[in-house]
C-alpha cells in the first residue's frame, strides 16, 4: 500500500487559473520526496490537495489506503508550513502538545511525548520560552516538533526552510535527515532549492507551471546516511544539474521564477 | 546528546524599579503643566469664573473631599454596570458576528448605526425611559458608549488570525469550537483590551452626560452642573479633578488586567531584552 497515492488530480481556481493538470504521483512508506518546480507550478496547491486542505477539482488522493479526508480525521499526517505557525501566548512546550490535546491525551502522557519531542529536535531546556524568545530556526525545529508530536506516519512540509539563512538551512535539513530516519516516517517536502532536494530526497519530482504537471522525476541514488560531505561528492553535482536540466527543458523561464534557487547554489 | 544552544537566562533585574523609572517623564510634564497653569493665572490675573489656580481647586477638593467621593463612588457605579453591560453585549456580538460571518454582513451597518448616535440626544431619552433618579438610565447610556470600540476590537481579534493557523487546525481534524478555544480567542485578547481600555473612560463620560440631563443630587454630573450653574466654579473644577480621577484609576485597573492576560503578547519582550 502506498504512503500516498495521487491519481489524475486537476485542480482549477475559481478564477478560472488551473493549478495543476493530471497529476499521478506515488510515494512508498518510509520514502522522502521532495516537489520542486518554479512558483506558480502548484506544488503547494498539491501538497495541500494530499492533506485535504484545498480540494482538487478532479482525480483522488489517498494517504495510507483511505481517501484524503479520512486520513486527516484519523490524524495520518503532521503539517509544517513555511512559517512556523506557533503560538504566541502558547510556550514552547504546550504548543508541541497542542495536537496531542486535540487528540485527548492525559497529561501525563503529554508531558513525557513533549520532552522526547524536545530531545528530538535538541531543544531541551527551552520548554517555558515563548516562540518571540527563539531565533527562525529555533522556530521552526519546534514546529516540526509538533507535527510529530503524535507520531503520524507522514510528514508534508510546505518550503519549511525557506525563510531561513544557508547556514540554518543546511544544520535544519542534517537534522531533519536524522529525524526522518528515527522516526521512519514518510516525507513529502515542497521546496524552490534545487541542492536542498537532492541533499534530503530518495525521489525528486520536478514540476513545471502553467499549468502545473510533472515535468519528470529523478531518483536521488547518493547513499545514505547523507552527510557534510554528501553535498561535495561529484554525484550530487551531477544530480543537482539534472533537476536543473529538467527545469529548464520544461520551460521554466530561467532567470526569473528560478532566480532564488540558482542564487543558493552558487553560494 | 547536548543542545548546540543553551537557554537564556532570564532577567533578574528588579522590573519595578524600571516601571517606577518609566513614569518619571510623565510625572516630569504633569508637575510643569500645573505650574504654568498656575504661573499663568496668577500671572494674567485670569478671573476665577474663566479659569482657577490650580490651588484654589486642590484646596476645594480637599474641603469637600467626602461629598466629592461617595458622589464619584455613585457615578462611578454607574458607569461600572454601564461598563459591564455594554461590554459583555460588544464581546457577545463580536463572538456571534466571528461565529457566523453573514449574520455580521446583516447586523454591522446597524451596529455602526447605534454608535453614529449622538449621545447627548440619547441621553434624556434614557432618563425618560427608565426614570431620572433610576441608575439604569445612566447605565443605559454608557453601555451604548461601550458597547462598539469593545465589539469593533474584538471582531477584529477573532478574526485577524493567519490563514496558516487555521489550515493548522484543520490538519488536526479541529472543530470549529475547538479553533475559537485554541486559536481566535488567545488571538483576540490584545484587541480586545484595547476595547476595553477605550471603554473605561467612554463609561464615566457616558454617566456622567446622563446626569447633566438630570438625576439625584449626589451625583457627580449633577453636582458640577450645579457648581457651574450657581458660579461656584472652582467647586466644578474639583468635581471634574474627582471625574478624572476616578476614570484614570479605572483605566489603570483595566491595563493592569491586560499585563496580566496577555503576558505571552510578543510586546513584553521590551521588558525582558533590558
Amino acid at each position: 500500500m502506498s504512503a500516498v497515492s495521487i491519481k489524475n488530480v486537476s485542480k482549477s481556481f475559481r478564477a478560472g487559473v488551473t493549478a495543476l493538470t493530471d497529476i499521478d504521483l506515488e510515494v512508498e512508506p518510509r520514502e522522502f520526496v521532495s516537489l520542486i518546480g518554479p512558483s506558480g507550478c502548484g506544488k503547494s496547491t498539491l501538497l495541500r490537495i494530499v492533506g485535504d486542505l484545498i480540494q482538487p477539482t478532479s482525480g483522488t488522493v489517498e494517504v495510507n489506503g483511505k481517501p484524503a479526508a479520512h486520513a486527516r480525521r484519523d490524524h495520518d499526517y503532521g503539517i509544517v508550513f513555511q512559517d512556523a505557525v506557533l503560538y504566541d501566548w502558547r510556550t514552547v512546550a504546550k504548543n508541541i502538545s497542542l495536537p496531542l490535546e486535540l487528540l485527548r491525551w492525559g497529561r501525563s502522557r503529554r508531558e513525557a511525548r513533549v520532552k522526547d519531542m524536545l530531545e528530538l529536535v535538541e531543544l531541551t531546556g527551552f520548554e517555558k520560552h515563548h516562540p518571540w524568545q527563539l531565533s527562525g530556526g529555533m522556530q521552526q525545529r519546534v514546529s516540526i516538533a509538533r507535527a510529530l508530536s503524535f507520531s503520524p506516519s507522514l510528514l508534508l512540509m510546505d518550503e519549511p526552510f525557506g525563510a531561513l539563512d544557508e547556514m540554518t538551512r543546511e544544520r535544519l535539513n542534517a537534522e531533519l535527515l536524522r529525524i526522518w530516519h528515527e522516526t521512519g516516517s514518510t516525507v513529502v517536502f515542497v521546496t524552490h532549492s534545487i541542492p536542498e532536494a537532492v541533499f534530503l530526497s530518495t525521489r525528486i519530482v520536478v514540476m513545471s507551471a502553467r499549468p502545473g504537471r510533472i515535468a519528470g522525476i529523478v531518483d536521488t541514488d547518493l547513499p545514505q546516511p547523507r552527510t557534510f560531505a554528501t553535498r561535495e561528492e561529484p554525484r550530487f553535482f551531477e544530480l543537482v544539474t539534472q533537476v536543473r536540466e529538467l527545469l529548464a527543458a520544461s520551460g521554466a523561464p530561467l532567470g526569473v521564477t528560478q532566480e532564488p534557487a540558482l542564487a543558493e547554489e552558487s553560494a | 546528546m547536548t543542545s548546540l544552544v543553551q537557554p537564556v537566562p532570564r532577567s533578574v533585574r528588579s522590573r519595578v524599579g524600571r516601571q517606577a523609572l518609566d513614569l518619571l517623564p510623565a510625572l516630569a510634564v504633569f508637575v510643569l503643566g500645573i505650574a504654568a497653569w498656575q504661573a499663568i493665572v496668577v500671572g494674567f490675573h485670569i478671573q476665577e469664573f474663566l479659569l482657577p489656580k490650580p490651588t484654589s481647586i486642590a484646596h476645594s477638593f480637599w474641603e469637600n473631599k467626602h461629598p466629592l467621593w461617595s458622589a464619584g463612588i455613585y457615578t462611578f457605579k454607574e458607569a461600572l454596570g454601564g461598563y459591564a453591560l455594554g461590554c459583555a453585549v460588544g464581546i457577545a456580538v463580536a463572538l456571534l458576528f466571528a461565529c457566523w460571518p453573514p449574520v455580521g454582513g446583516a447586523f454591522m451597518p446597524y451596529a455602526v448605526a447605534a454608535n453614529a448616535v449622538p449621545i447627548i440626544a440619547f441621553a434624556p431619552i434614557m432618563n425618560d425611559w427608565f426614570g431620572l433618579l433610576n441608575p439604569f438610565s445612566k447605565m443605559a447610556i454608557a453601555a451604548v458608549l461601550c458597547f462598539f470600540p469593545v465589539m469593533i476590537n474584538t471582531l477584529r481579534g477573532l478574526t485577524s488570525v493567519h490563514p496558516s493557523s487555521i489550515e493548522l487546525m484543520r490538519s488536526y481534524a479541529a472543530g470549529r469550537a475547538s479553533l475559537f478555544r485554541r486559536v481566535r480567542i488567545p488571538n483576540s485578547l490584545p484587541h480586545l483590551f484595547t476595547g476595553l481600555k477605550i471603554a473605561t473612560v467612554l463609561s464615566m463620560i457616558g454617566a456622567i452626560v446622563g446626569e447633566y440631563f438630570g438625576g439625584p443630587i449626589d451625583a457627580l454630573g449633577v453636582r458640577i452642573l450645579n457648581d457651574s450653574s450657581y458660579g461656584n466654579f472652582t467647586q466644578a473644577w474639583a468635581g471634574i479633578v474627582m471625574a478624572s480621577l476616578l476614570g484614570i484609576a479605572f483605566y489603570a485597573l483595566v491595563a493592569a488586567a491586560e499585563r496580566l492576560a496577555t503576558r505571552w503578547h510578543p510586546s513584553a519582550r521590551a521588558f525582558q531584552n533590558e
